[in-house]
């Protein structure tokens, strides 16, 4: 899947298979646009914990309910949107996985990881869905075999 | 890559060789059965032994949490063996590295039971 249109967007079931297809194509785009190893996986790993809370948290596995993701290169960014049709999420009520009493904790750390992995996560939640935005900023000159802007 | 394991007894202590992905549903589920599966059956000192587990998600990173915490609550004593940079980079930013027992080789694994 070329990035060559800047920008592509992909509508998906609410299953564990979306889960696996959004973090191949996360690889995938993020290889081509020439981030190193290490942020690959950071990129690949961020989309997974994202399509993890929408397919599961947001949507809920619903089949009625679709995963839409899209993948944006601009000039400085490469920008990931994951949307859901879940009821939203409460913000105030995501808990600091590293406080001492949430250590032991088997759940709540996707969110704090994406934060770890990435320059900027935006999470909107709505009654209609939660917007997830990722950004990773690209630099060097390879990324889309273009030149970076300075 | 799904997950796979095996496992095997040294000196008491049971070795369960992981490799593969540990993610969300089916890595994850093995994992949880597989320790489950050896408590029920009396071995309470187990190793996980991750050098061919090249992957882990947050569900991943609760499940060696969970199998973590059972462990322990049946009176056993789980210890990691042989992280991979990947896992061992996780396991530092998310704090867990204090939680666990890590090990390099196996002959020190074992004989940190005793």
């Amino acid at each position: 899947m070329a990035m060559t249109e800047q920008r592509v967007s992909y509508t998906m079931d609410s299953s564990l298979e979306t889960i696996d297809s959004a973090e191949e194509k996360a690889t995938a785009i993020a290889t081509e646009l020439g981030f190193d190893d290490d942020e690959v996986m950071q990129i690949s790993m961020a989309v997974r914990e994202g399509a993890v809370n929408a397919v599961l948290h947001g949507n809920a596995y619903s089949p009625d309910k679709k995963v839409v993701l899209a993948f944006e290169r601009t000039a400085e960014n490469l920008v990931i949107t994951i949307r859901d049709q879940g009821k939203g999420m409460d913000l105030s009520r995501i808990p600091n996985p590293l406080a001492p009493e949430n250590l032991l904790k088997t759940s709540g750390r996707g969110i704090f990881l994406m934060r770890s992995f990435m320059d900027v996560v935006e999470i909107r939640p709505s009654e209609s869905g939660t917007e997830l935005k990722l950004i990773k900023r690209v630099h060097g000159t390879t990324a889309g075999g273009k030149e970076a802007s300075q | 890559m799904s997950m796979k394991v095996g496992s095997r007894q040294v000196d008491g202590v049971t070795i369960v060789d992981c490799s593969g992905r540990i993610t969300l549903g089916e890595g994850s589920v093995i994992l949880r059965d597989t320790v489950r599966d050896l408590l029920s059956k009396g071995h309470k000192k187990i190793v996980l032994n991750l050098a061919d587990v090249n992957y882990i998600d947050s569900s991943g990173i609760g499940e060696l949490v969970s199998a973590y915490t059972t462990t322990k609550n049946q009176g056993g004593e789980l210890k990691l063996l042989k992280l991979t940079k990947k896992v061992n980079d996780l396991l530092q930013i998310t704090k867990l590295y204090t939680v666990f027992d890590v090990k390099d080789d196996e002959a020190s694994a074992v004989k940190a039971f005793n």
